[in-house]
């Protein structure tokens, strides 16, 4: 398998395999986040559980890690190769003219994603790994001890415009790689079959409404706290 | 029509290449791309100057010989067209139309517009063939029973004319379009089952190893072919170059 995985075509199915856990996870992130809307109470509970959980702290949560961090990095580095088999550009080139500028693109709006990432592990995770790791503090309690502080913390870091406008551009960026990524990710991996043309409808789909409820979640929270 | 060309010019191999401004006046809208190139080269003879190299041979779309990346598209603005095909009716009186050679590290350009497509070549002596005894006794084709829409996808596949135009558009220099057409030619049908494995696994393999880019799958070649070939035939080496990994 390790001449699979050294092959540009077992290079495009691990992309492909760690973008299908990605756009899972992001679906189940959005799942989780939409409840803040909808009930402060079961998405403080929610995020208790996943928070404090074994198989999602020590098992899905570094699958996790590994599969961005993945994704990335064989992303930069195919990028590279790729630019390495043109040792001169075109004079005139005319791409819009057979393909879509977000299949062009995916570097700069992957590269765009990358650095709300850090945004956002900076605001979220690596505190949460603090309080929790470094401190010690598994209860996931207030500091005043009255009821589970996620849904505060959530509300209070959408507080800024600049955060929240952040958020936004980082899922319009987030909506433009998908909309190329998502029906990639299956012709990637070969299927390409009488199902495609529906799979990449639900993908239009997907990259434009996941990345909206994400923008509804920040916005509602800034203009209602 | 009057035109302007600029025209990448490159003496040899090693040579470094710059783009060339000329006028070409009196080009019929009715003339082939390759026919208003005979005329502008006519008239640099004339005036005793090095006429433009360009590569060409059967001009009806067939050889795939013909490769010029014209105004930003490989085999011009048409679609489903050779450069040989491709009409100056596409054009208008005082148009400046820019023309170079397809470019890829593993296209080199031997001079001016000609380019070196013998990667394609040994990508095909690595597996795009059946080895078949041929001396006297060989089985009648028709006597093997195939699928209906199995032996028109088939065909189709096998349309590549290897000009080279998906490496030319593809953002990559990705061969993927080309190898997959060549895989899939024998992949669905049942002379091609026995070879399968080391087939998909050899020329992929050759392919790397020319310095071809990754897909991304941005389609660009499959709008550019000139033969209409699929995206699918991508999908089906990817399928079988997964399962031909698996056996080992």
């Amino acid at each position: 398998m390790s001449g699979f995985l050294n092959s540009s075509i077992g290079r495009k199915y691990t992309m492909a395999l760690s973008a299908f856990f990605l756009m899972i996870f992001i679906l189940q992130h959005f799942a989780i986040n939409i409840l803040s809307v909808l009930s402060p109470d079961t998405f403080n509970e929610t995020s208790h559980f996943m928070g404090t959980n074994a198989l999602v702290q020590y098992g899905l949560q570094p699958v996790l890690l590994f599969g961005v961090v993945y994704h990335f990095v064989m992303g930069f580095i195919l990028e590279i190769k790729n630019r390495n088999a043109r040792a001169i550009s075109y004079a005139k080139n005319n791409g819009a003219a057979n393909s879509t500028w977000m299949s062009r693109n995916m570097i700069w709006s992957g590269g765009f994603i990358l650095v709300f990432l850090i945004i956002h592990f900076l605001d979220f995770w690596f505190p949460e790994i603090n309080t929790k790791y470094i401190q010690g503090d598994m209860s996931g309690l207030l500091a005043d001890g009255e009821g589970y502080r996620y849904y505060e913390e959530l509300t209070h870091k959408f507080e800024p415009i600049w955060r929240v406008a952040l958020y936004c551009l980082g899922f319009v960026f987030l909506s433009l790689h998908l909309l190329h990524g998502f029906s990639s990710a299956f012709q990637s991996v070969g299927a390409n079959n009488k199902y495609t043309k529906g799979l990449k409808g639900f993908g239009k789909a997907y990259a434009v409404l996941i990345p909206l409820g994400f923008i509804f979640i920040a916005l509602f929270h800034h203009f209602n706290h | 029509m009057n035109l302007t060309l600029k025209i990448w010019r490159q003496k040899g191999p090693q040579s470094k290449g710059k783009m060339v401004e000329y006028k070409v006046t009196e080009i019929s809208e009715h003339m082939s791309f390759l026919e208003m190139m005979d005329v502008l080269n006519e008239q640099l003879t004339n005036k005793d100057e090095e006429p433009v190299a360009f590569d060409h041979d059967c001009r009806e779309g067939i050889c795939g010989m013909c490769s010029m990346y014209i105004n930003g598209e490989a085999h011009g603005p048409d679609r489903g067209v050779t450069t040989c095909q491709l009409h100056m009716r596409m054009f208008k009186d005082g148009d400046t139309i820019t023309i170079e050679p397809f470019r890829a590290k593993a296209f080199p350009v031997i001079k001016d517009l000609v380019i070196d497509r013998s990667s394609f070549e040994r990508i095909q002596q690595a597996g795009g063939f059946i080895s078949v005894n041929t001396s006297g006794n060989t089985q009648d084709a028709n006597a093997i029973p195939i699928d209906k829409h199995a032996a028109d996808t088939a065909m189709d596949a096998a349309t590549c004319i290897g000009c080279g135009a998906c490496v030319a558009s593809c953002k990559n220099s990705s061969a993927m379009l080309f190898v997959g057409a060549k895989v899939s030619q024998y992949a669905l049908l049942p002379q091609g089952q026995v070879e399968a494995t080391d087939r998909v696994k050899n020329m992929v393999a050759q392919m790397d190893l020319e310095g071809f880019g990754n897909c991304t799958n941005t389609g660009a070649c499959e709008v550019e072919c000139p033969k209409g070939i699929s995206l699918e035939n991508i999908a089906r080496m990817n399928r079988e170059f997964f399962a031909a990994s698996i056996k080992g």
